[in-house]
């Protein structure tokens, strides 16, 4: 019995004080932009807005919420994560190195030659991995599928989470993912929306407009929250709220996070908003210069505020 | 007789298409009822994993036959061939083994990059059974996947099925659920002709086999042509010709091996098979003879690389060369024009 799995170590923290989980949220968000930024340099650019937009969820969900354990990826009871948008592979490489699956060391070598870390997420290659995303709309399909897997063998307890984007939004595959899921009562199922209004060709609201967003899923039998997807605070509450009702009969649960590209780096917050961000060879030692002063103010109003309190 | 036109004869009376139930059993041809779903009900008594998965075909693929059987294990995903295939993918990602119908133009066509990157390229044991391949409908088409299995020969790691009758269906669906992988099946449907148990054969997965030996003509079929084949060598025999039939019912991989083991003997040779000339049996073949030449051609019975006809089945197969009468005289046709 000493080599089984030891899930307490990465069950959900909801047992914890809220402070605490979000202060928690908050460092390990710091780490995985940090992380992204190391990614980028050492590739000399990749999808660095993405990942940093998408930090704050991932750090919730990878160290807040998912039942795992990071020493067997491949263990029978987890909670699935399903990335279907695989360009953002590199935040969750940053995430599974913050779980502790994968080496930090390792983020070295994203999208290198021989990498375990290719540029867009493959099951087939890395540890930790659920899908091999990037061909959008797939993803939603493959959790419908997991979902109705796991309650089909009784394993009712365990979670399917999908982050999907807003772009993804287009494909009609994801809607006739997000119909079945309600028809099937899919209550362990989590939709989880990068919404940060840009696609290839430009602003979502532009391409192909998608809003009203919480109305749609609302239409299509979905238990839809929205929030600030940069707000550790407020995913918390929203995972928690997903995961206290999802019983395997239950509505399906959809969380759009309205997040800000580039979030964490002020400089490319306020950049031109690319699909593929263009950062110089000489701007990445800045760019973690502005993350780390930005962690070191948010920790003095943080310290500030516990001292308000006390 | 009366030379009077004021009746309808039968054989004035416009041939009903029957659309989407045609049956492709030539007269006096035995039968058996929805052969894959109670080959499946026979797979799922003994392994808990099998489910079906249908894209609202259930009913015309012979799935239904399964649904009734384990409606807990029969999955209706609606007319959703994307979702099917993706929600296929992840049932087999955590334990189960599924088994998704649909026709093949919807599998093939709609939801080629679904049975790509969420079935093939993780390796999941994933078999899609598509009905209707080839030219098995006068519906048009719409329905007429006659280049399914040209879309599917280039994606990886895929098998693909030409079963020719009820038989081989029976004795591939378990080698199919035994086998890693994914697979597509060019599934007959219905009351599906069995032909194959008159002679000394039975499916393995992966192989070509001799049905039929002949000293004069060889015969390299897949799928219902192999039905035909053979119901053309007995017919042929009047004619003093002796045909063999090789069948070929795994497409991908192809026994290259045993195919031009066959082909490389004194006999005129032609493929046959239910499907465009682009991209099949014959090309399949002739890939496989420039690697290893034999030094012999080839000619094949097939499709033509065009949109084809709606109408009446039977008329369409005559109209396109794929009837029993139609392999009877374009063999007769190419002995004489080959000599």
């Amino acid at each position: 019995m000493n080599t089984a799995p030891q899930p307490a170590a990465r069950a959900p923290m909801g047992d914890r004080g809220l402070d605490v989980r979000i202060k928690s949220a908050q460092e390990a968000a710091h780490r995985i932009r940090l992380g992204v930024l190391e990614q980028g340099e050492a590739q000399g650019g990749g999808y660095v807005g993405q990942g940093l937009g998408v930090a704050d969820v991932l750090a919730v969900a990878y160290t807040d919420q998912l039942r795992l354990d990071p020493a067997d990826p491949e263990w029978e009871d987890r909670d699935r994560f399903l990335l279907s948008i695989g360009h953002y592979a590199l935040a969750l490489y940053s995430a599974l190195a913050e779980a502790g699956t994968i080496e930090r060391e390792e983020l070295e070598s994203y999208a290198a030659d021989g990498s375990r870390l290719p540029m867009s997420g493959m099951s087939t290659y890395t540890p930790g991995m659920e899908i091999s995303g990037g061909s959008l709309g797939h993803g939603l399909g493959v959790a419908v599928g997991m979902a109705l897997s796991l309650r089909h063998q009784g394993r009712e307890e365990q979670l399917v989470y999908n982050l999907l984007s807003d772009g993804e939004l287009d494909e009609g595959a994801t809607w006739e993912a997000a119909m079945s899921a309600s028809h099937f009562q899919l209550g362990n199922l989590v939709a989880v929306v990068d919404m940060n209004g840009m696609q290839a060709d430009g602003p979502t609201a532009e391409v192909l407009p998608t809003e009203p967003q919480v109305e749609r899923w609302e239409s299509f039998g979905w238990h839809a929250q929205r929030v600030d997807g940069n707000d550790p605070e407020e995913l918390i509450r929203a995972f928690d709220a997903a995961r206290e009702q999802a019983d395997a009969t239950g509505r399906p649960h959809v969380i759009l996070c309205d997040t800000v590209m580039g979030k964490g780096v002020p400089m490319l917050e306020s950049r031109e908003k690319l699909h593929f961000m263009k950062i110089a060879d000489d701007e990445w030692g800045l760019c973690k210069e502005q993350l780390a002063a930005g962690r070191a103010s948010d920790a003095n109003e943080s310290d500030e505020t516990e001292e308000d309190v006390r | 007789m009366s030379t009077s036109s004021t009746s309808t004869t039968a054989a004035q009376a416009p041939k009903r298409s029957a659309a989407m139930i045609a049956s492709i059993a030539d007269a006096g041809v035995e039968t058996t009822r929805a052969p894959f779903g109670h080959a499946l009900n026979a797979v799922a008594a003994d392994d808990e994993r099998v489910v079906g998965v249908t894209a609202d075909l259930g009913k015309y693929t012979d799935l239904h036959v399964f649904g009734e059987e384990h409606p807990d294990r029969y999955y209706q995903m609606g007319m959703a061939e994307q979702l099917a295939f993706g929600a296929a993918a992840g049932m087999a990602q955590t334990g189960l083994l599924p088994f998704v119908t649909t026709y093949s133009v919807f599998a093939t066509r709609r939801a080629y990059d679904f049975l790509c990157l969420d079935i093939a390229e993780p390796g999941l044991n994933v078999n899609v059974m598509a009905a209707l391949p080839g030219l098995t409908t006068g519906y048009g088409p719409s329905h007429q996947a006659f280049e399914d299995m040209a879309i599917l020969r280039g994606m990886p790691d895929l098998t693909i099925v030409d079963p020719a009758d009820a038989l081989d269906i029976e004795q591939a669906v378990p080698q199919l659920a035994a086998a890693p992988g994914a697979s597509y099946t060019r599934l007959l449907r219905g009351a599906v002709p069995r032909v194959l148990h008159e002679y000394d054969y039975s499916f393995e997965l992966g192989k070509a086999k001799v049905v039929r030996p002949g000293e004069d003509v060889l015969l390299v079929s897949s799928g219902l042509m192999t039905m035909r084949a053979l119901l053309a060598a007995e017919k042929l025999t009047e004619h003093s010709v002796d045909v063999a039939v090789l069948h070929c019912p795994t497409i991908k991989p192809f026994d290259a091996e045993t195919v031009l083991d066959a082909i490389d003997t004194p006999r005129m040779t032609l493929t046959c098979e239910n499907h465009t000339v682009v991209g099949g049996l014959f090309e399949s073949v002739a890939a496989a003879m420039a690697r290893r030449p034999v030094g012999r051609p080839v000619t094949p019975i097939a499709l033509p690389d065009e949109f084809l006809d709606a109408g009446a089945l039977p008329t369409l197969h005559d109209r396109y060369g794929l009837s029993t009468d139609a392999v009877v005289a374009r063999v007769l046709a190419e002995l004489d024009a080959q000599g």
